[in-house]
């Protein structure tokens, strides 16, 4: 039947030692049915990564709402003075607005990639990994800015010291999501363009041929780091 | 096809009895997610359009609930189009739906935990270190 995945009803010999492990623990695969093994996986992982960030967000939560010193305007820490008036909170907005461009071009080249149209997929990953390195260029600027107006991970000079240390904590660790995105896109991408998911080569580091799911794998991983900044925006910058 | 009812996507309950014969592996490889260029591009405007309103919100410096609850809205509006037609889970299985949307919704029991806690920390440091400095 068309959800029935790997193996089943067929007994194998089991390989030994880590093999043999791996093996076992990859032969359960019936809890999702359709869902193939690496998108479930990659979901757990999400799952997981939800947790990360949602214990970040809240001790964040805690250290603002414990603090007896006043927590610093984000909306005039953010502000960047454009001929001649502050706007708040604009490199913020660009940030966002690059981040979701990502997401847009990314959810194409998955489309383009079951169309089995390589060039278009290739290409599309490539500009998603361009935005992608556009948000952590102007990250990198958010920060050097923040540094040299003093603040610290313990104090600043506008206000409650933990500012400093959510601050860093907090964007620090979602860019180094986006990197590791922007590194493992420009990967698949290169895949993609060999024609590696249409000639059945094996993966360098998994040893496994790909197909051109994990395009789309790809993409939920670049879609939840799109959707960890809508929290850490409304959050962190707007609240 | 007991199994092809329980597919819950109806279209591929007529692939999956062409199916019969092939291996296992190798039927379920060509059920994937494609839709329609315009429905994302809709998306992406969607995703622009609460972007900027959520940016408006902190422009003209709206205060109080009127400022919490639309920050909140726009975000969770904005999460929702993401997960459920960018990352597909609307047209992925329940089962699958389920296991990956319902546990963080328990992060909201650990805020009201956090809430109790950070209250009464507050409450001990005014106690003790007062209200200055």
């Amino acid at each position: 039947m068309a959800e029935t995945l790997t193996h089943i009803g067929k007994t194998e010999p089991r390989p030994s030692g880590w093999q043999g492990i791996a093996a076992d623990w990859s032969s359960d695969q019936r809890a999702f049915k359709n869902v193939s093994w690496g998108k479930a996986m990659m979901w757990i992982f999400l799952l997981s990564d939800t947790f990360i960030f949602g214990c970040f967000l809240l001790s964040y939560m805690t250290a603002r709402m414990s603090t007896r010193v006043p927590w610093p305007n984000p909306s005039e820490v953010f502000a960047l003075r454009i001929g001649g008036s502050d706007i708040p909170l604009i490199l913020i907005a660009i940030m966002t607005f690059v981040l979701i461009s990502s997401s847009g071009t990314m959810a194409m080249a998955v489309n383009f990639g079951y169309r089995r149209d390589r060039r278009k997929t290739a290409i599309l990953m490539l500009l998603t990994a361009a935005l992608g390195a556009t948000f952590v260029g102007m990250q990198a600027f958010e920060w050097t800015k923040l540094i040299t107006e003093g603040v610290r991970p313990w104090g600043n000079p506008w206000g409650a010291a933990q500012f400093g240390s959510s601050f860093f904590m907090i964007t620090g660790f979602h860019g180094t999501h986006v990197t590791i995105g922007v590194i493992f896109l420009i990967i698949v991408a290169r895949k993609v363009w060999r024609g590696d998911f249409d000639t059945g080569r094996r993966g360098f580091f998994t040893s496994r041929t790909g197909r051109y799911e994990n395009v789309e794998i790809m993409g939920l991983y670049w879609h939840f780091v799109d959707l960890v900044w809508v929290f850490i925006f409304a959050f962190f910058y707007l609240w | 096809m007991a199994e092809a009812t329980a597919n819950g996507l109806g279209q591929h309950a007529l692939h999956a009895s062409h199916a019969h014969e092939a291996p296992a592996a190798v039927a379920h490889a060509d059920e994937h997610q494609e839709h329609p260029i315009k429905l994302y591009l809709v998306v992406w405007a969607w995703l622009f359009i609460l972007s900027t309103c959520s940016y408006l919100v902190d422009y003209f410096g709206l205060q109080g609930y009127l400022r919490w609850s639309l920050i909140l809205i726009f975000m969770i509006l904005k999460a929702g189009l993401i997960v459920a037609v960018f990352m597909h889970m609307a047209w992925e299985r329940l089962a699958l739906a389920y296991a990956i949307i319902l546990p963080p919704i328990l992060v909201l029991v650990f805020t009201t935990m956090m809430v109790f806690e950070a209250d009464y920390t507050l409450f001990t440091r005014l106690a003790f270190f007062g209200s200055g400095h």
